[in-house]
């Protein structure tokens, strides 16, 4: 057609047809999927924003609709997820920085490789029955808040790993080699240029891992935590309970009201949320900023 | 030539000694039984068709084939009358010794101040900071680029000025010797003319080990040439005569563009 080509078998209607098409589908899933996501959200907010007021936050759970609230579940889960980050990011993020930049590339590290991306794929349940056996009745930490944690951080240690050992991967070989050629050691080179690097992405694992840990629900009630909980817990030894089970109980009972409220639950939930991926990604894009 | 007249005066002393040094990677032999020495405060280029095993000679120098798996390096490297790769030689110490500049500009993520006192600082240097940073951008003819903007980004420089930073940044380090990986082959042409004119004056106080795929840049530039082919040393000697009459028939035909 274009520059006297005599190759008009090139096809190339029917080619720029077919992109079309693959991108008219790759849309339609991607927006099927955001407004079935939508519904869900506006249904849940439909039901349950009549029901969110200051006397919703600050009162305990109780029989009487009206007069439930979910303070305990709020402080539980806020309690939950500082004690899950304590633990699991560094622990997350020394192993992924042992790995990539200690660890030999032999057999065993290969193998460690496997199981860890094997672990980020058994279901929390499982977890949760490793937690009972192993905090709540081994080492005796009872039904706690320390026992939730380190349930919650087991449960989300290989995903951080895994993303903080490829924001590792990704940092550019010649850093290093820069740094070591000043004479630098390893731990030197590691500290002040790999990890900074890194940052962004193992921020980002860190996001959508905390993430999961907040809305996971089968692991708690696995290592029993409460589900009436009329007091606040004052240290990380005492007894909890968070959104996804305060949330659950409600649902499974059989009046209207608790099921609005558990809509209500799911709303404070998702704010929570919200605003931890916030704090987060403002952290991660200052340094991503630094970093140019 | 500059450095004609300090050649008379006393037989230099050689900073590096290689003796029989090969290189080997998993087994396979990148660099074969090399002997030469590396005389102090003159420029010694290594030139040679890719895949010769310049740069992984040069990079056995100051240890940074460390880092690849499954290396072996044979035969001995004398550095101040200490093989480099003796038992209780620390590689960081060399490394802090022997400076590098690399084939792409490699600039840390940071200031262009602190790109050139990390080093130091790292090492504990405990003089005045500034001082060294106005010092070694100086040597690395860049202060007056960068003077009022030390605190920017080291990423915004051009190409040019990124090289020439991590010149500066090794040569904050006061290593012994600088050794550079095609330092140019990133750069343009100004760029390049830059940079082999801080060659020349880097010279009365470093002594420079330069791996280059430009043979005119190797002429200009270099005092001693060495030509590698398929990892052995094939002819080492004073630059003009390696590229004016060669010893060796290949190395004739090499510098004198008929293959390679």
């Amino acid at each position: 057609m274009a520059f006297g080509s005599k190759e008009e078998h090139l096809n190339l209607q029917k080619r720029h047809r077919k992109a079309r098409l693959f991108k008219l589908l790759c849309a339609a899933v991607t927006w099927s999927s955001v407004l079935l996501l939508a519904v869900l959200l506006f249904q849940v907010c439909v039901a349950g924003i009549s029901w969110i007021d200051w006397q919703f936050i600050s009162s305990f759970p109780s029989r009487f609709p009206d007069r439930a609230g979910i303070k305990a579940a709020l402080v539980g889960t806020m309690w939950l997820i500082i004690l899950v980050a304590l633990i699991s990011i560094p622990i997350g993020v020394s192993s992924a920085l042992y790995l990539e930049e200690f660890a030999g590339k032999g057999r065993i590290a290969k193998i460690i490789e496997v199981n860890i991306a094997n672990l980020g794929g058994v279901p929390s349940i499982v977890y949760g029955i490793l937690g009972l056996a192993i905090f709540v009745r081994f080492f005796a930490l009872e039904r706690s808040l320390i026992s939730g944690a380190l349930t919650m951080s087991l449960l989300i240690l290989p995903t951080i790993i895994i993303a903080s050992r490829e924001a590792i991967i990704a940092v550019p070989q010649s850093m290093r080699a820069a740094a070591y050629s000043l004479g630098a050691t390893k731990w030197q080179t590691t500290w002040h240029h790999v990890l900074p690097a890194s940052f962004p992405g193992i921020m980002t694992g860190i996001i959508l891992s905390l993430s999961r840990a907040i809305g996971e629900t089968a692991p708690l009630i696995m290592i029993g935590a409460m589900t009436f909980v009329a007091f606040l817990p004052q240290g990380p030894m005492d007894s909890f309970t968070a959104l996804p089970i305060q949330i659950y109980n409600w649902v499974s009972r059989p009046q209207q009201e608790f099921h609005e409220l558990a809509a209500a639950g799911i709303v404070v939930l998702l704010l929570v949320l919200l605003l931890m991926n916030a704090t987060a990604i403002y952290i991660r894009s200052k340094t991503e900023r630094r970093l140019k | 030539m500059m450095s004609d007249s300090a050649d008379k005066k006393a037989p230099r002393e050689a900073v590096l000694d290689l003796q029989q040094v090969s290189v080997l990677y998993s087994g396979k032999p990148a660099v074969k039984k090399v002997s030469c020495q590396i005389l102090r405060n003159c420029i010694t280029a290594i030139i040679g068709p890719s895949g010769c095993g310049k740069s992984t000679l040069l990079r056995s120098l100051n240890r940074m084939n460390d880092f690849v798996d499954g290396v072996t390096i044979e035969g001995e490297i004398l550095f101040a009358g200490q093989n480099l790769y003796g038992r209780d030689v620390d590689p960081v110490e060399v490394r802090r010794r022997i400076g590098m500049v690399f084939q792409k500009p490699n600039p840390f993520p940071k200031s262009i101040y602190s790109n050139i006192a990390w080093g130091p600082s790292i090492n504990g240097y405990d003089g005045s900071m500034d001082e060294l940073v106005e010092r070694s951008l100086t040597q690395a003819a860049l202060w007056e680029e960068v003077k009022d903007r030390l605190q920017e980004s080291a990423l915004n420089l051009s190409g040019g000025q990124q090289q020439r930073l991590c010149i500066a940044r090794a040569l904050a380090m006061e290593p012994q010797v600088l050794l550079m990986d095609e330092p140019c082959s990133a750069l343009d042409p100004i760029s390049t003319a830059h940079i082999e004119d801080l060659l020349f004056q880097l010279k009365s106080k470093y002594t420079i080990v330069i791996v280059t795929h430009n043979m005119q840049q190797a002429a200009r530039i270099s005092d001693f040439t060495a030509f590698m082919e398929m990892g052995d040393l094939i002819e080492f000697g004073v630059t003009d005569q390696i590229f004016t009459r060669p010893n060796i028939k290949r190395t004739e035909e090499y510098v004198t563009g008929r293959f390679g």
